[in-house]
C-alpha cells in the first residue's frame, strides 16, 4: 500500500495546474469556504479562546491517551460496544471482514470516514465478495468514478454541477440528464435509501470517542450517517487511536470550532452520540455495535513530543481551505489519502519522509494552515522538521524512513553555502561577482531555469548595499 | 509610550537587499536617521541563514547563524528591512539554538531584533510627512511579517500618514506570492501559478505601486510582471516613503 | 514499515498500549480555560428567540403554542400539511398528550409500538412524518436535544420525510456546553443521544445547498412558550 519510492508531488501537481476547470472549482469553493469561515468569527478574541481551550483539551486528551483509552475500551465494553484493535490497515481489513462474515452480512453501507479510506476498505471487501456503498453524497458521487476524495471534508469538491449531472445521468439507472442540484440529491436519495433499507451492516468513522462514557460522536448535515448507524442490525465503526478524549464537556468545545472551522457552520444538522447498540426495551437501533482502533504509525508520532501535536488534529479540512498551494492542485495532486497542509505532515510521517521528500518540500512555508489550524497545530515547523529528518539521520529519532532523502548534490551544495557565508570575505567576494557579472549568468543554468519559467531573470544592483555603506564609510564598526 | 526612544540601533542588511535592492537598504537607514537615530552597520554580514533552516540543513544555519549574532554586540535594537529574515533572528534562532551552548546568548539577541516598520511605528512613533504627488498604491502583506512576527497594520499605517497617497485594497492580500525560497526553485509550476495570480491580483488593483516588506517577494512578484510585460512594480515600502518625505 | 507484527488482536491491544505507554508523556496537564464558553449567557426569553434564528437559518419552520394549545396546534398543521398519517411513541408522555387530544378523521396516529423489523419496509415508504418529544434546546446556535428511547425510537426523528418535535422554551440552554453540564450528558448517556439542528442537507455538488438528501426535508419545531 505504501510507495517503495520516491512520489514527485511536482510532477502531479504540474499536472493539476493544467487543468482550467479544476483550478477555477477549487479557486471558488475555496474562496467561498475561507468567507463562511470568517463570518463565523467575528471577534477575534473569541475564536483565540476557543482555539486555546481546544488545543489545551486535545493536548491534554494525548498526554493522557494510554489511561484514557483504556478507560474509553472498558465503558464501551460495559455499554455492549465490541472494541478491537488493530495495528495495521491489514488487521483492521481483516477484523471487519470477520466481523461482517459472522454474521452473514453481504452488503454494507458507509457513512463518510477517512479512516477507512487509509484502509483502502471499500477494495478489499470487494475483493472479497462484500459490497461496500458510499453514502454520502460527496462521497457516492466519486465512488461511481472510481475516485478517491480530493477533501477531506468535502470529497467531491472537484467536480462542478455540470460534471455531477453527466456522470448520474450516465451510471444511475433511469436517471434523466439535469443539473438542478435539489433533483440530483433526490435521485441520490431514491437510490440511496434503499439500500439503508437493504443493507446488511453499516460502517462509520469516529469524530471524537468519550472515554468517561464509552461514546462514538459522529458530526453530519446529512443523516446518512444516522442511516448507517441506525438502521442496519449491525454497526461498525472505526477510528485513529487519537479521537479519544475524557468526557463530552470536553467535546462541546471541540464540536463548536470543528463546523465552524470546516464548513463555517455554527453548528452541524446532526450530532450523534451513539453509546451502545440496542438497548432493553428499544424499538431500533443496531443489534451489535463494534468498534475497530487502528494505530497504523499513529503511537510512532506519538512518541516524539515535537511530532506528537499532529494527532491532536479533528480534521476539520480548515488548513486545506486556506493553503494557496491546496487551492490550486486540488486534492489528488498529493497522490495520498490525507490531502493538503495536514496531509503533508501525516503521510511522510506514515509512509517515510524519503519517499514523500518531495511534498515535504512542497511549501512555501507560508504559513496560513497553521494560523487557522483550530487546535494550533504548529504545521510549517512540523514541515521544516520532516525535511530535517528525511536528510538527516539524527540520534534520538524514530521518525519513518529518516535520513533517507539524503543526496551527495543537495549536501555538498548546502556545505559550499554555509562555507560562503559564514566567512564574510568570500561573501564580499562573491557579491562583487555577482553584482559586477549577474547579468551574464546563462538564463538556463540549473535551478536558474526553475525560476525563469515564469519570471525574467534576477539581476543583482550594480553595487550592493555593504559595499555602499563602507563607501559612506564612518559607520562601520 | 514612555520608554525612552532609542538614539542609536544597527541596521542588518540581509543577502537579498544587498545584493538586490541595495537602494531599499539605503532608504531604510535614512528613514531612521530621519527620524533621529543613529544607525550602525556592521561590516560583515551575510545571511540569517534561512534557507539551510527551512530545508533542514540546521549545522550550516548555525554555522552561518552564529556569524551574524557576534557582529552585534552592543545591547542595541536590531533593525532588518525584511519581515521574513526579522522573523528568522527574532522566532526560528531560538528554536535553532535551541540546547546549543550559546542559547542564552543568541535569545537575548533575539530579543532585539525587529522588522523596520514595525520599530519605525511601535517603537520610534514616527510621524512622516509626505511631500509627493498624488499616487495610488496597493499593499502585498508578507506571510513571514504577519505569521512569524505579528505584524498588525504597522505598513498600513505608514502609508496611511501620507496625505497623497490612495491604498487600494489587494484582494486575497494574505495569500502567498509564490516565493518561499527554495521552493520557488524546487516546485517552480506551483510557485509560478501562485505568482501569476499574485501579480494578476496586484494588476487589477488599478494601483501604479504595489508596496512590500520583503525582498524575496519583491524579487518573485516583479520578475513575474516584468516577464508578463506589465508596467506595474513592487516596490519596498521602505524605498517608497524614503521617496515621499524627504526634501531633495 | 518496521512496526512489529502480531498474531492475535489482544496482541496489537497490548503492543499498542505499550508503545504509547513507553513514550514519555508525563508532564503537568493543561488545565482547559473555559471562559470563552461561560461568557455566552442569555436570558430564557432571549435564549428561544436566539434558537428559533439559529434554526430558522437552516430552513427550520416553527409553530408557536401553549401548552394548553400544542396538540392542537400539531393537529392542524398535519392536516394542512394534508398528512396521510403521523408516526409517534404511545408511550411517551408527549405521544399520550397528543393521543388524547387526537380526534378521528383526517391524518392518522400512527404508533411506533413495535420492533422496527416487523415494519421496516412501511417504515421506508409509508410514513409521512414523525412527531417526537425533545429533552431540551441550545440558544447559542440553535438545536434540539433528542434522547431518543424505547418511548420514542431512534428512527422516528430520521426516515420520515417530516419531523414534527415539540418544544418547551423553558428548556432551552444557553450552549451546548452548558446542555450537557445541566443534563449529566458528561456522567451518562443513553445508547443513543442527538442534537439536531435543522432539516436534513448537504453542500456535496458544487457547495450548494440542497434540504432532504437522506433524513427528513422539514422540520416543525413546536415551540412551547411555558416562560409565563
Ligand atoms: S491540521 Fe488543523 S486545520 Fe488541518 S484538518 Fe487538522 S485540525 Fe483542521
Amino acid at each position: 500500500m505504501h510507495a517503495e519510492h520516491e512520489v514527485l508531488f511536482r510532477d502531479s501537481a504540474a499536472k493539476a495546474l493544467l487543468d482550467p476547470q479544476l483550478r477555477a472549482n477549487f479557486r471558488r469553493a475555496m474562496d467561498g469556504l475561507i468567507t463562511k469561515r470568517r463570518n463565523q468569527f467575528p471577534d477575534p478574541r473569541d475564536l483565540q479562546d476557543l482555539r486555546d481551550l481546544s488545543t489545551t483539551i486535545r493536548s491534554r486528551s494525548l498526554l493522557g491517551l494510554p489511561e484514557l483509552l483504556e478507560q474509553f475500551e472498558v465503558n464501551c465494553t460495559k455499554n455492549g460496544i465490541k472494541v478491537h484493535w488493530a495495528e495495521t490497515c491489514e488487521q483492521a481489513n481483516e477484523l471487519i471482514l470477520s466481523i461482517l462474515r459472522a454474521k452473514n452480512a453481504k452488503t454494507l453501507v458507509k457513512g463518510k470516514s477517512m479512516v477507512s479510506e487509509e484502509m483502502h476498505l471499500n477494495a478489499f471487501l470487494e475483493a472479497n465478495g462484500i459490497e461496500a456503498l458510499e453514502s454520502d453524497l460527496g462521497e457516492y458521487i466519486i465512488q461511481l468514478d472510481g475516485e478517491t476524495p480530493s477533501h477531506i471534508i468535502m470529497p467531491a469538491i472537484h467536480k462542478n454541477k455540470d460534471q455531477i449531472a453527466r456522470q448520474f445521468s450516465q451510471k444511475i439507472k433511469d436517471a434523466k440528464y439535469t443539473e438542478d442540484v435539489d433533483e440530483l440529491t433526490a435521485m441520490a436519495r431514491r437510490v440511496l435509501r434503499q439500500k439503508f433499507l437493504d443493507a446488511d451492516a453499516g460502517l462509520s468513522g469516529v469524530n471524537f470517542a468519550v472515554a468517561e462514557t464509552g461514546t462514538l460522536c459522529l458530526v453530519e448535515n446529512e443523516g446518512n450517517g444516522r442511516m448507517s448507524t441506525h438502521v442496519p442490525p449491525l454497526h461498525i465503526a472505526v477510528m485513529g487511536l487519537e479521537k479519544v478524549v475524557a468526557t463530552l464537556e470536553d467535546v462541546a468545545p471541540l464540536y463548536a470550532i470543528l463546523t465552524r472551522s470546516a464548513t463555517g457552520q455554527a453548528v452541524s444538522t446532526y450530532f450523534n452520540m451513539i453509546t451502545g447498540p440496542r438497548g432493553e426495551g428499544e424499538k431500533d437501533g443496531p443489534q451489535e455495535v463494534h468498534l475497530v482502533i487502528l494505530d497504523n504509525g499513529r503511537s510512532r508520532i506519538y512518541a516524539d513530543p515535537q511530532l506528537r501535536a499532529t494527532l491532536r488534529c479533528i480534521r476539520c479540512g480548515a488548513c486545506m481551505n486556506h493553503c494557496p498551494v491546496y487551492t490550486r492542485v486540488g486534492g489528488h495532486a498529493y497522490e495520498a489519502v490525507y490531502p493538503g497542509p495536514i496531509g503533508k505532515i501525516l503521510t511522510p510521517q506514515m509512509e517515510g519522509v524519503g519517499v514523500r521528500h518531495d511534498l515535504i518540500h512542497g511549501s512555501s512555508l507560508c504559513g496560513a494552515c497553521g494560523e487557522v489550524c483550530p487546535v494550533e497545530i504548529p504545521i510549517p515547523e512540523i514541515l521544516v522538521r520532516l525535511r530535517r529528518e528525511a536528510t538527516h539521520d539524527d540520534e534520538g529519532s524514530n521518525v519513518a524512513g529518516r535520513g533517507t532523502g539524503r543526496t551527495a548534490t543537495e549536501d555538498w551544495a548546502w556545505r559550499l553555502w554555509a562555507g560562503v557565508l559564514k566567512r564574510p570575505a568570500l561573501y564580499r567576494l562573491a557579491a562583487w561577482f555577482a553584482t559586477r557579472f549577474g547579468k551574464a549568468l546563462p538564463a538556463g543554468a540549473p535551478l536558474i531555469k526553475n525560476w525563469t519559467r515564469s519570471r525574467t531573470k534576477p539581476v543583482p544592483a550594480r553595487r550592493s548595499l555593504s559595499e555602499r555603506m563602507r563607501a559612506e564609510g564612518g559607520k562601520h564598526v | 509610550m514612555s520608554e525612552p526612544k532609542p538614539k542609536k540601533v544597527y541596521f542588518y542588511g540581509t543577502c537579498l537587499v544587498d545584493l538586490f535592492f541595495p537602494d531599499a537598504g539605503m532608504a531604510g537607514i535614512q528613514l531612521l536617521r530621519q527620524a533621529g537615530v543613529d544607525v550602525v552597520f556592521p561590516e560583515g554580514q551575510t545571511c540569517c541563514g534561512q534557507p539551510a533552516f527551512n530545508c533542514g540543513y540546521w549545522e550550516e544555519a548555525r554555522d552561518v547563524a552564529r556569524n551574524q549574532v557576534a557582529l552585534f554586540p552592543q545591547d542595541l535594537p536590531v533593525i532588518l528591512p525584511s519581515g521574513s529574515c526579522a522573523g528568522m533572528m527574532k522566532v526560528h534562532y531560538p528554536e535553532l539554538f535551541h540546547g546549543q551552548p550559546d542559547e542564552a546568548k543568541v535569545k537575548a539577541f533575539s530579543a532585539r531584533v525587529y522588522e523596520l516598520t514595525q520599530f519605525l511605528v511601535d517603537v520610534l512613533d514616527v510621524k512622516l510627512k509626505d511631500l509627493g504627488a498624488p499616487v495610488k498604491v496597493t499593499w502585498h502583506s508578507s506571510c513571514h511579517a504577519v505569521r512569524d512576527l505579528g505584524l498588525k497594520g504597522e505598513p498600513q499605517a505608514l502609508i496611511g500618514q501620507l496625505a497623497n497617497v490612495e491604498l487600494a485594497p489587494l484582494a486575497r492580500e494574505h495569500e502567498c506570492c509564490g516565493f518561499g525560497g527554495t521552493f520557488s526553485v524546487r516546485q517552480p509550476e506551483i510557485s509560478g501559478a501562485m505568482s501569476c495570480d499574485k501579480a494578476a491580483d496586484a494588476e487589477a488593483t488599478g494601483a501604479s505601486v504595489v508596496l512590500s516588506t520583503d525582498g524575496g517577494c519583491l524579487l518573485n512578484v516583479n520578475g513575474t510582471l516584468e516577464a508578463k510585460q506589465s508596467p506595474l512594480r513592487v516596490q519596498h515600502i521602505a524605498e517608497f516613503l524614503w521617496e515621499r518625505t524627504h526634501a531633495r | 514499515m518496521s512496526e512489529p507484527r502480531t498474531d492475535t488482536h489482544t496482541d496489537a491491544r497490548t503492543a499498542i498500549l505499550g508503545r504509547l505507554r513507553a513514550a514519555d508523556g508525563a508532564g503537568p496537564l493543561p488545565v482547559p480555560d473555559t471562559a470563552v464558553l461561560e461568557r455566552r449567557q442569555w436570558p430564557a426569553a432571549e435564549r428561544m428567540v436566539r434558537l428559533r434564528k439559529g434554526m430558522e437559518a437552516v430552513h427550520t419552520e416553527f409553530l408557536e403554542a401553549t401548552p394548553a394549545t400544542w396538540p392542537a396546534v400539531v393537529r392542524a398543521f398535519c392536516d394542512g400539511a394534508g398528512l396521510k398519517n403521523l408516526l409517534y411513541g404511545p408511550t411517551s408522555e408527549a405521544g399520550k398528550a397528543l393521543a388524547a387530544a387526537w380526534a378521528p378523521g383526517g391524518t392518522q396516529l400512527m404508533p411506533y409500538d413495535r420492533p422496527v423489523e416487523a415494519f421496516k419496509h412501511e417504515l421506508f415508504t409509508g410514513v409521512d412524518a414523525g412527531f417526537t418529544g425533545t429533552v431540551g434546546g441550545v440558544a447559542e446556535t440553535g438545536g434540539l436535544l433528542l434522547m431518543p428511547g424505547p418511548d420514542e425510537p431512534r428512527l422516528m426523528s430520521l426516515v420520515p420525510p417530516v419531523h414534527i418535535a415539540l418544544l418547551k422554551a423553558s428548556t432551552i440552554h444557553d450552549t451546548f456546553w452548558s446542555a450537557v453540564k445541566a443534563l449529566g450528558w458528561g456522567r451518562s448517556l443513553p445508547p443513543n443521544a442527538l442534537l439536531i439542528s435543522g432539516p436534513s442537507k448537504t453542500a456535496d455538488i458544487e457547495q450548494t445547498l440542497a434540504y432532504g438528501v437522506h433524513g427528513p426535508k422539514r422540520l416543525i419545531v413546536v415551540l412551547v412558550d411555558d416562560l409565563a
